[in-house]
């Protein structure tokens, strides 16, 4: 597949830069691991949050940590798209017989978030270690589910900001309202905060979906419903649809205003 | 000392060229001010003891943390110098009849100051006409607004002292990103910015006592809301300030040496 | 192959006063002042043509060469390339094309070149024993053996420029389009570039238009060009046809031992003159070379000279005038 090469090729491009390479992975441990670090250190103080404990919480911040990394290794180039825009980048890519949804996501692939990874799947060992649930196969799945929901949201999520820059290119900062801001939102289960945050990172930017809804399954807190709950992480999938879309609309502005 | 006046004085302009970025960054500030509080609130409304600082005294410093970001945080940085140095053309700038030190110290502070002056009014102003639970309170009293101010003056002057030393490594590694990050994210949790020092087990606080990082932000703050005051307050101020003595003076040296590696190398 | 009608396009561009105050005003509301970057054009182009697109910048060059590759769409007007419209089924159309931006590289910054043909292989579904072909024939004829193995941020600007063109032909394009690919080359490189398209132009039929500021450029290799300017087209034919047209006077410059000041010449102008060194201008319905030249040595010791034909640029300056734009 086309999307392999392309890694190929930056995967070739990094391994220029060896040592700066090793020391942005460990850098990026680190960003994860103090991040946890804090979290560690509230619950040292206070023994729970809004109902949920330590293990709960830590596997949340888990699975969104994990998603967020893989996300950021996979659409990085999503992430850094006004330079695209800026350096005319995306001229070359609109002459290539290929879906501009692919050569983006081709062109860069952020190898050294494997050191954030790596801190991620630490944490949700230990979390689901430290957490009060009897593990079973389907929990196990929906785990995997939960991530997997995770990365399309958060992919969805950096296309829509990319497709900002087709409209400008000024005051982009503002998008780590929802890429970084989001991660930060969803590390704790959302119904510790205000309902009407709740119901915005539920039914429109549907982080509900990898985060308190799967969460009450998989601690028990789903009863009844459990089937329902475990399956809100494939609902979520279905973010992309409309980011795809709205993509699209994005290329055919390009298309008449150029830039 | 007027070519190291002439070079802030510049940065501060070239920093206020950026207007759409700076909303954008006030916008983002201030969401991220207020998402913290939220989850910090979740804490207290959880526990069934009192926790070690009051509420108010927590809002303040979140506020203040997110007003005067450009000052506090080491991660804020001058990509042009960075790019310099990894790409040596630095070596122009020894050829300048200056002090390299002085005018690099001068050229980072100024660009401190030109985003936190635009950027602090607005999230303060905000701050302080927000709903009462999360409303910026006052300062504990003139003293200590006035104290805060010095403190955080300092700040200033301690934060691009340490941050020299992240330029000064660029020499040696020559890549930024990955030291950088390091060093950032690790000083970001000792200086109190992850989570508020008087929050963190006290056996940690003792050793945060001793090293430079919790007087970038967490004194001013805590003077500002009056969780340190009188004595104490004046004596940690004199503590900032050797630290800031001590810094300069092992950051010249360093670049000293550094500089006559460069030249010896040819870049 | 190629023919464009009654295309027009407009672009909206912000504006910004200058200040503090005009900048906080942006903030909130943006004045906008439109260019018409195309007016009108029209032009037919056929099979193994080359032709110079040329113009000076900002003339609607490189916005015509976005429409005919197809990123960029006019407001109105018809474009036929190949039995395509470029900017529908472009993931179509652009099989056919190859595009060089003089300025820009469309290969890997970090890795040896021959890993980016072999993505770019890969990115158009190069039959293997195809590419293999093609490579071979670029290799030969671009003199290519010597770097390919090489990251492209250690070559020469001349190599890295034959690996951009070579990469523009791997997909055997029917179209090439070049912008400015001469710009900032050495003039060995200039020529071996130049030999090249003549080399593949000839070969395989291909159609290639090139845009470029180097007059040279035009002459090596066609004598049809597109001369637009502010958007429309202002001639279409022979480069000789306008030169001549324009080509009222020569600029003799000469270099002589000193003496006292050079002699003036009827029908022509003096235009600067210091030491030993005059520069005339030759008015040529008036007084031709040879006769001026004849008129100089009766009282100077002529140690060297050149005569220089109207640059391309003041050729374009009298069309504008031609046309009152």
């Amino acid at each position: 597949m086309i999307y392999f090469k392309y890694v190929r090729m930056v995967i070739k491009s990094f391994m220029q830069y060896r040592a700066s390479f090793w020391l942005t992975m460990i850098g990026q441990f680190f960003v994860s691991f103090f991040a946890f670090l804090g979290i560690y250190l509230m619950f040292a103080r206070f023994d729970n949050i809004a109902g949920w404990s330590f293990g709960e919480v830590a596997l949340c911040f888990g699975v969104v940590q994990t998603a967020f990394a893989v996300t950021e290794c996979f659409a990085r180039g999503f992430d850094i798209f006004r330079d695209f825009i800026k350096q005319g980048t995306f001229d070359r890519i609109m002459l290539r017989p290929r879906s501009t949804i692919l050569q983006v996501l081709g062109s860069n692939f952020e190898l050294s978030r494997i050191g954030r990874l790596a801190q991620s799947f630490v944490t949700l060992g230990l979390a689901a270690s430290w957490m009060d649930a009897d593990w079973n196969a389907m929990k196990a799945v929906t785990l995997i589910f939960m991530i997997v929901s995770g990365v399309f949201i958060f992919t969805g999520i950096f296309i829509l900001g990319a497709t900002v820059c087709f409209f400008t290119v000024e005051g982009l900062e503002f998008i780590n309202i929802f890429t970084d801001g989001g991660r930060e939102i969803a590390s704790y289960p959302l119904t510790i905060y205000a309902k009407w945050i709740m119901r915005f990172f539920t039914f429109i930017i549907p982080f509900g979906c990898f985060n308190y809804l799967p969460l009450m399954y998989l601690t028990g807190r789903a009863e009844g419903r459990e089937l329902l709950y475990m399956l809100t992480p494939l609902a979520g999938i279905l973010f992309i649809a409309p980011c795809l879309g709205v993509w699209r609309l994005g290329v055919r502005r390009y298309l008449s205003t150029g830039n | 000392m007027r070519v190291y006046f002439s070079m802030f004085k510049m940065r501060l302009i070239a920093g206020m060229q950026y207007r759409a970025a700076a909303w954008a960054g006030v916008a983002t500030q201030f969401f991220w001010g207020f998402m913290n509080l939220m989850v910090y609130q979740a804490f207290y409304a959880s526990s069934g003891t009192e926790p070690p600082m009051p509420w108010p005294q927590l809002v303040s410093y979140i506020w203040l943390r997110q007003a005067f970001l450009a000052i506090v945080m080491l991660w804020v940085r001058d990509g042009e110098l960075l790019r310099g140095i990894a790409d040596g053309h630095v070596a122009y700038e020894l050829c300048r009849p200056y002090d390299l030190f002085k005018t690099w110290f001068a050229r980072l502070s100024a660009m401190r100051v030109s985003s936190a002056a635009m950027r602090c009014v607005p999230i303060l102003t905000l701050g302080f006409f927000l709903p009462a639970q999360y409303r910026m309170p006052l300062p504990a009293g003139f003293g200590a607004l006035g104290l805060f101010l010095l403190s955080l003056a300092l700040s200033l002057l301690l934060v691009t002292a340490i941050s020299m030393f992240i330029y000064i490594l660029t020499f040696i590694t020559l890549s930024p990103i990955g030291s950088m990050l390091i060093i950032t994210v690790a000083a970001e949790f000792l200086q109190g910015s992850l989570i508020p020092v008087p929050l963190m087990p006290e056996p940690l606080q003792r050793f945060l006592d001793f090293l430079p990082f919790r007087y970038t932000s967490d004194l001013p703050f805590r003077i500002y809301s009056g969780g340190i005051s009188g004595y104490d307050a004046l004596l940690q101020t004199g503590v900032q300030i050797l630290w800031i003595v001590v810094l300069l003076l092992l950051g010249n040296a360093a670049l000293k040496r550094v500089l006559r590696r460069v030249v010896i190398q040819g870049g | 192959m190629i023919t464009l009608k009654n295309i027009n396009k407009t672009f909206k561009v912000a504006q910004r006063g200058k200040g503090a105050g005009a900048a906080f005003k942006a903030l909130f509301k943006r004045d906008y002042k439109y260019i018409r970057a195309l007016n009108d054009v029209s032009f037919h182009i056929g099979e193994g043509e080359i032709v110079g697109y040329i113009g000076p910048n900002g003339a609607g060059k490189s916005t015509t060469i976005k429409v005919m590759s197809g990123i960029l769409s006019p407001d109105s007007g018809q474009c036929d390339i190949m039995d395509f419209t470029p900017w529908k089924n472009r993931r179509e159309y652009v099989k056919n094309i190859g595009v060089v931006f003089g300025q820009r590289t469309q290969l890997w910054w970090d890795v040896p070149i021959a890993d980016s043909f072999d993505l770019l292989r890969d990115i158009y579904k190069i039959p293997a024993a195809e590419y293999a072909r093609t490579l071979d024939m670029l290799t030969e004829t671009m003199g290519l053996s010597e770097f390919l193995n090489t990251p492209l941020r250690q070559v020469s600007l001349g190599q890295r420029m034959r690996a951009e063109i070579a990469a523009s032909l791997l997909h055997s394009p029917k179209i090439l389009f070049l912008d400015e690919p001469t710009i900032g080359l050495d003039a060995v490189s200039k020529l071996a570039v130049r030999q090249f398209i003549k080399a593949v132009n000839a070969e395989r039929k291909l159609t290639v238009i090139l845009t470029t500021h180097d007059q040279n450029d035009i002459e090596a290799l066609t004598d049809r060009v597109i001369l637009i300017g502010r958007g429309k087209i202002l001639h279409d034919g022979s480069m000789q046809n306008i030169k001549h047209k324009f080509d009222t006077y020569r600029t003799l410059t000469i270099t002589f031992s000193p003496r006292e000041a050079p002699a003036a010449l009827p029908g022509a102008e003096l235009v600067s003159w210091s030491g030993e060194r005059a520069v005339y201008r030759l008015d040529t319905s008036k007084i031709t070379v040879s006769s001026a030249i004849g008129e100089l040595s009766k009282t100077l010791n002529i140690l060297d000279m050149t005569v220089e034909t109207p640059p391309i640029e003041e050729i374009i300056a009298g069309l504008y005038a031609e046309h009152g734009i």
